[in-house]
């Protein structure tokens, strides 16, 4: 069982949640840039959260499947069709044996995830299947996927390629189950808990150990400014561009450890959020920090795109990550009863 | 007892910083520091991440949330994290292990100096106001430490270059710097585990391998470890050496 990249789209790569504890030898964390994406994605086709699925960025990839599979698409709203069929998104999709999947361009968001019922079985290195493409670690060499790239699909936890017809909502025909063989559930998930689809939502930052270092007006220009996610943004960091911020005074820093969502301030005044892909340190002034929770938002931004940035406490961030958690396990439970039926 | 400072490093991490400069003892401090958190093995602790003056330690909020009750799990992050530093600092403060440090093994490097494996020997040496050779000599006769891994995948920081030798980074960074290049950049010296854009003056190269994910251990080099570097020939050592 495997499937066949035709073309890989602007960027596609195997992504897991990340991998944990080798930070002290340099190695980061990597994985889905918008996790919450991945898990329901990975949730929807019965697989455990942190399974290895495809993170697509900004342009989707083409394929073709060599077998049966049962799908789901989440994250960015991405143009999805199977031949003439339109593949709804945050629903389990099954598709048959040499679909070719044509996923393209992205009306809103930066990377949509497809999970794959058994996952995407690629070795792991370091105790995760996520590509770190900075630093060329993990699947296919730490690279982005190319043409003619074979994806493996793991087993099935129950052993069965794909949930009964009955999991799918009781149907096996119908106007989602056309002549090509493919059948949608007739259940889908909301995203609007889980996808900002206007792009405007604020993005939550709490004042970084360097806040105070920035001058008076940088100091209120970080919450008050609206900051433009720069061409060179990647899975590294963001590039947010808007009236340069300033120190002070300049700082000489040695390196100490840093996170995803440390907003460092560059000699050059713009500001960069280091996202998946964070070196594991770093020696520029840490400004602000952007809270976990909202990670996955600020990540759904494209270049060109428009950040706001609002203050908020530790306390709080923590509190919005607990909330969003546990709203997320009960949706997850739900889903992997349905699929049981 | 030595004065710490804890601080948040975003909602899951935090940072004891035990120093604002580069210094042996500082770093000695911090590694050991960084062992004794590990051995700790605090549920809730994800990663322990050592730098020259600092620990950072990344935790997962919902393991100390659920021990916290109705309290904060940062707060409790951060009390678990104090107790152990204080208490091992205060431990330390006599300095007791630093006759340890002759106990510890040297990994020796084996480098090709200058030429096309080093194409910034004669900048550094200028520098200096010496002769390559000299630089040579200087650099294979140190005593280094690794201070600390980061950048990249198992790329060391290495305490211990000689003043005479600090260069600064060049002008224009290049492009693509060879894996194994030995790298001088202000007063750190470094190896580049692969192919890398860098900054950093060029003195020479090493065929070992410093980041392999497939081995037991992935990188050559762990914090803490003591480096000397071996001048070696371009051609039969260079070659067999990466075989």
């Amino acid at each position: 069982m495997s499937i066949r990249v035709l073309s890989p789209g602007w960027l596609t790569s195997v992504q897991d949640s990340g991998r944990i504890g080798h930070a002290a030898i340099g190695v980061g964390r990597a994985g889905a840039m918008d996790d919450v994406a991945l898990r329901l994605a990975n949730a929807l086709v019965g697989n455990a959260e942190n399974a290895a699925a495809l993170e697509i960025t900004l342009r989707g990839p083409r394929l073709r499947f060599d077998s049966d599979a049962l799908i789901a698409l989440t994250g960015a709203v991405i143009d999805a069709r199977c031949a003439t069929q339109e593949i709804p998104l945050w629903r389990p999709v099954c598709v048959p044996a040499g679909a070719e999947l044509d996923l393209g361009g992205m009306r809103r968001g930066a990377r949509s995830y497809l999970a794959v019922a058994g996952g995407i079985d690629v070795a792991s290195a370091l105790g995760s299947r996520s590509t770190d493409i900075n630093a060329a670690l993990g699947p296919f060499s730490g690279r982005g996927l190319v043409a003619g790239d074979d994806l493996e699909i793991g087993k099935t936890v129950d052993g069965k390629l794909s949930p009964s017809s009955t999991a799918l909502g009781g149907r096996s025909s119908g106007d989602r189950a056309g002549h090509d063989g493919i059948a949608a559930a007739n259940w889908s998930l909301d995203p609007q808990p889980w996808f900002d689809a206007r792009g405007d939502l604020p993005v939550a930052l709490a004042r970084g150990t360097h806040f105070e270092c920035l001058s008076a007006s940088s100091r209120r220009a970080l919450f008050a400014s609206e900051f433009r996610v720069g061409n060179e943004s990647n899975r590294v960091g963001y590039r947010l561009e808007s009236a340069k911020l300033k120190l002070e005074a300049p700082m000489e820093l040695i390196s100490e450890g840093v996170v995803p969502g440390t907003m460092q301030l560059p000699p050059n005044g713009i500001p960069i959020v280091l996202m998946a892909e964070a070196p594991t340190t770093g020696g520029y002034p840490r400004i602000g920090m952007v809270a976990t929770v909202d990670l996955p938002r600020l990540a759904q931004r494209r270049p060109g795109d428009h950040v706001r940035f609002v203050e908020t406490s530790l306390a709080e961030a923590q509190t919005r990550y607990l909330q969003r958690e546990r709203a997320l396990a009960a949706l997850i439970q739900t889903i992997t009863e349905r699929l049981k039926r | 007892m030595n004065p710490f400072a804890l601080e948040p490093l975003g909602d899951s991490a935090l940072l004891i910083r035990l120093g604002d400069g580069i210094d042996i003892a500082t770093n000695r401090s911090a590694l050991a520091l960084a062992a004794t958190l590990r051995a700790a093995v605090l549920p809730g602790i994800r990663d322990i991440v050592p730098a020259y003056a600092s620990v950072c330690v990344h935790y997962d909020i919902a393991v100390f949330a659920s021990a916290a009750g109705p309290g904060s799990p940062h707060l409790l992050a951060a009390e678990r994290v104090r107790e152990i530093a204080a208490r091992f600092l205060q431990a330390n403060s006599a300095g007791t292990d630093a006759a340890a440090e002759g106990d510890t093994p040297v990994l020796e490097i084996p480098v090709r100096y200058g030429g096309e494996f080093g194409p910034d020997l004669g900048d550094v040496a200028k520098q200096a106001g010496i002769d390559e050779q000299a630089v040579i000599e200087r650099h294979a006769n140190g005593n280094y430490r690794v201070a600390m891994l980061g950048f990249m995948p198992g790329f060391p920081y290495l305490l211990g270059l000689d003043e005479s030798l600090q260069t600064p980074r060049r002008a224009s960074p290049r492009t693509r710097v060879p894996a194994g290049s030995v790298a001088i950049g202000g007063a750190q010296t470094g190896i580049y585990p692969r192919e890398l854009p860098g900054g950093w003056q060029l003195i020479g190269r090493t065929p070992l391998v410093l980041f392999d994910p497939t081995r037991e251990q992935p990188a050559l080099l762990q914090p803490g470890q003591r480096v000397r570097f071996r001048a070696i020939d371009a051609g039969g050592e260079f070659a067999a050496l990466t075989q």
